[in-house]
């Protein structure tokens, strides 16, 4: 039972490890059809954020919460303003243009921090005990983070005004234009906020996972993939192919090894788009946000 | 019959587009498909030439039952397909657009003759090596309709020919339909009612998917029902 | 481009090919002439990838799948046959078996555009995330040990009649520079048949294409497994000019690097890629001895700049500037002689251009 509970954690907790990875790009491309291949190198620089001003005394919590997202968000929105806003629909354009970016900020922060690991920071919590097993303390508060992330980002789009502009925006941005909506505003704050969630979800793994400039391209692989067979529905597609892909990594994991689960995960996601093309929600849940 | 629809239908998700339609073409009609926006004309077209795949119901075109096959399948059967959207290539020139249609279905020899008489019988002579990109709209219609002719068609499906065309172009195209007409059958999809009025035999009016009434072209333009679909005009009381 | 400027262009480049050929070995020391052998097979893997995207609109993110795999079929094969000749080519229809298979999975499910280049990329992380994890003595395919991320060891290679006799370095540059140009003058010819007309017009408009009567699906696997089999010799070029083959050539990297090649050579063109991949070479090779600049930062910024100023690539931007400068001469100069012979000369000038 008590490996059941502390096996049930590992599996969730790689389900939000996939959430949190991927809401960012999944708010931009739910938004703008943009795939930001720099995607990983924000997560990155959230992580950077975090190390080095907790490191040099700032409050661990005032870095994840606040400085993380923050400074992210206002690269986020700089990159929109100087390279993303030229390429709206060109898909092909974009994806190459953010792999330079990407290719860009990694050589940048190379260049100011080197090549090897910030000394890391401890997670905040400590083990906690499930009868026998003990598991991570720090992997059940980031489980809730995410949890609440999601229901925050609900309500955010569902009840909010900038939610409903941002919802009509992404069903037809001809007739928001036509309503008298800046497309061009929504879009640059949406990939202020896209950049921002990256950067506090990259800010949130730093404890487990340290910092290297180039930890992005770890990212990048299964951020991607959770976002293109989720579909474009933000919330719903990011948050059922998180589950349907975290969980068969988690279980193959445990049976087999964490490689094969790594290599289930991919193998399982080029199935599910060979049998739906436009993601999940492109085939289910079509209305959902 | 060269082609039949039984009872096709199509459906998305919950929106009826085409419903149960029986429809029946004979050999070397001029068929001409006409109804207000969204009654369902360009989807039944596209069920016809394979880019879509109907819900239920069946397309048969001369004894072949097409509703499974591929759009390419049915095109090779001789089938000449122009879609409401221009479909070309805009990067090759013309003589590439035509030729490529050309030698689909014949030798590469052969496609070269088919290819010059087109360009003659279009009088696209002076635009011949220009890039389609580059050209106005209603020359690229005209440069679509040559690649449907080269390929030699028994039967040619047109959606929207006349879409984007000047007087003289319409007046042209609607010349050329009805010399495509001594040798293939046909259906073409219209809003312009001058133009079908240029070449229509038998007319069938589509209303929210559904035949509203088939017949010529008299017929059907003193037709109360389709003068209320077409003008929301109300019967007085 | 008019068709005699293209012959001219080719026959241009037929002779510095031999020139490059012949003359290098004669003029290059060993470091250099390793290095360029290296460049070549760089090159061939551009080409491949120029093909299928500029010709055959087949965006693949994974080009280094086939490289790889190619590079490592090799090594397995020249490991357990002992004879280099035949072990090239088990090595490129095995790369070609992998397109067939996995083009097949794509294009016969209609996927397009992004959700390729999204698989296929996919695919190539696969690859090395895998191949990286096996370092055991278990796993071996026949005496050849796959080796994890040291990769595996390359035989020396030998001649196809006597496999006791070895390659010299500036010999094995030969076969590959032979590779290079044999494999480009086959592109350019298959661009020209009715199969490379076919697929240019996929590349333009698809729909059309298959409304026409081809069966799109078809031309685009047949295309991509040529892709894929070029790739393929490239990777044994590769292996064999770095001695080694490690699962590094799957990364994210090397598979970036592909694509810059072809965007900063000109998508469109043959040799644009090829000569994107042996100027990039040359630079980064330059840029990894000195520590000025961060080459991810210099890559970066270069890709950038690329997409948003010069989207088409160096060569067919080139070429766009050469035929302006050319037509306008050409303008001027007839319209002085229309002005002195009369009028009759407008309309046919007007056409020419």
């Amino acid at each position: 039972m008590d490996l059941f509970a502390s096996l049930g954690l590992q599996i969730i907790y790689g389900i939000a490890n996939l959430v949190l990875i991927s809401i960012g790009l999944a708010v931009i491309f739910g938004m703008m059809r943009v795939i930001n291949l720099a995607h990983g190198e924000f997560l990155m620089l959230g992580g950077y954020t975090v190390i080095v001003s907790t490191n040099n005394g700032v409050n661990i919590w005032v870095a994840m919460f606040i400085l993380a997202p923050l400074i992210v968000g206002i690269i986020g929105l700089i990159v929109e303003w100087t390279l993303i806003r030229f390429l709206y629909g060109r898909m092909v354009d974009t994806l190459l243009a953010t792999w330079g970016l990407s290719l860009f900020f990694i050589g940048l922060i190379t260049t100011i921090f080197g090549a090897q690991t910030e000394t890391t920071i401890a997670p905040p919590f400590g083990p906690i005990f499930i009868g026998e097993y003990s598991s991570s303390g720090y992997e059940l508060f980031l489980i809730v983070i995410t949890i609440l992330l999601v229901i925050l980002l609900y309500l955010l789009l569902r009840y909010t005004k900038l939610g409903l502009l941002a919802r009509g925006t992404m069903q037809s941005a001809e007739m928001a234009a036509a309503l008298g909506i800046s497309t061009q505003r929504i879009y640059s704050t949406t990939f202020g906020i896209g950049a921002a969630l990256s950067g506090f979800a990259g800010g949130l793994l730093a404890p487990v996972t340290g910092v290297l400039p180039t930890i992005g391209a770890v990212y990048i692989g299964k951020a991607f993939i959770t976002v293109i067979s989720g579909g474009t529905a933000i919330l719903a597609g990011t948050s059922s192919a998180s589950f349907l892909l975290g969980g068969i990594n988690g279980i193959v994991s445990f049976v087999v090894g964490p490689t094969m689960g790594e290599v289930a995960l991919l193998l399982f996601a080029i199935v599910l788009l060979r049998l739906m093309p436009r993601g999940i929600t492109g085939h289910f849940f079509k209305r959902s946000l | 019959m060269v082609l039949e629809t039984r009872a096709l239908s199509m459906h998305f998700g919950g929106v009826v587009a085409v419903d149960r339609v029986d429809f029946s073409l004979r050999e070397n009609e001029l068929r001409c498909l006409i109804g207000p926006n969204g009654a369902g004309k360009s989807t039944f077209f596209k069920c016809l030439s394979a880019q879509l795949r109907p819900t239920a119901g069946d397309v048969v075109i001369r004894d072949f039952n097409v509703t499974e096959s591929e759009t390419h399948q049915v095109a090779r059967m001789g089938v000449g397909i122009k879609t409401q959207v221009p479909n070309v290539f805009d990067g090759l020139d013309v003589e590439e657009n035509i030729w490529l249609s050309a030698s689909q279905s014949t030798s590469i020899k052969r496609a070269r003759v088919i290819t010059s008489e087109v360009i003659e019988r279009l009088q696209l002579g002076s635009v011949r090596k220009a890039q389609l990109g580059a050209l106005a709209h209603g020359q690229r219609q005209l440069v679509e309709l040559g690649m449907v002719l080269a390929g030699e068609p028994w039967l040619v499906i047109l959606d929207e020919p006349t879409a984007g065309m000047t007087q003289d172009e319409v007046v042209r195209t609607a010349e050329i339909i009805q010399e495509i007409n001594k040798s293939a059958t046909m259906i073409v999809v219209e809003h312009d009612m001058q133009f079908i009025r240029m070449i229509a035999q038998k007319v069938t009016v589509f209303h929210q998917g559904r035949i509203l009434i088939e017949g010529d072209m008299d017929e059907v333009s003193s037709d109360e029902r389709v003068r209320e679909v077409y003008l929301g005009h109300r019967r007085p009381q | 481009m008019k068709r005699s400027q293209e012959t001219n262009a080719l026959i241009l480049i037929g002779i510095i090919g031999l020139v490059t050929l012949f003359g290098v070995p004669l003029t290059l020391d060993l470091y250099s002439v390793i290095s360029l052998t290296t460049a070549v097979s760089l090159a061939i893997l551009a080409l491949s990838l120029g093909l299928i995207w500029g010709f055959g609109g087949i965006l693949c993110f994974g080009q280094t799948v086939f490289f790889g795999i190619g590079g490592y079929a090799y090594a397995i094969a020249a490991l357990n046959l002992g004879g280099s000749a035949i072990a090239i080519i088990v090595a490129v229809l095995v790369a070609a078996a992998a397109a067939v298979f996995l083009g097949y999975f794509m294009f016969y499910g209609r996927l397009s555009d992004v959700y390729l280049a999204v698989i296929t990329l996919t695919v190539t992380l696969i690859l090395y995330s895998v191949i990286r994890r096996t370092s055991g003595p278990e796993y071996k395919i026949g005496i050849a040990k796959i080796g994890g991320f040291n990769g595996i060891n390359v035989p020396p290679i030998n001649y196809p009649w006597d496999v006791n006799k070895f390659l010299y370095p500036e010999d094995f540059f030969y076969v590959a520079m032979v590779a290079l140009l044999v494999t480009y003058f086959l592109c350019v010819w298959l661009t020209k048949t009715h199969f490379g007309r076919v697929s240019e017009s996929i590349r333009e408009n698809e729909v059309r294409t298959e409304l026409l009567g081809y069966d799109v699906r078809i031309y685009k696997l047949c295309m991509f497994t040529i892709g894929g089999a070029i790739a393929g010799l490239a990777g044994t070029m590769f292996a064999n000019s770095i001695g080694r083959i490690t699962p590094d050539v799957f990364n994210l990297y090397n598979a970036a690097l592909t694509i810059i090649w072809v965007i900063i050579g000109g998508r469109g063109t043959l040799i644009g890629p090829v000569l994107g991949a042996l100027i990039f070479f040359y630079i980064t090779s330059l840029l990894g001895q000195q520590n000025v600049v961060n080459i991810n930062l210099f890559l970066g910024l270069v890709l950038i700049i690329f997409v948003l100023v010069v989207p088409k690539g160096i060569v067919p931007s080139l070429v766009q500037i050469w035929v302006r400068r050319r037509s306008r001469r050409l303008t001027t100069h007839s319209a002085r002689r229309m002005r002195r012979r009369g009028r009759s000369r407008v309309t046919e000038v007007a056409v020419e251009e």
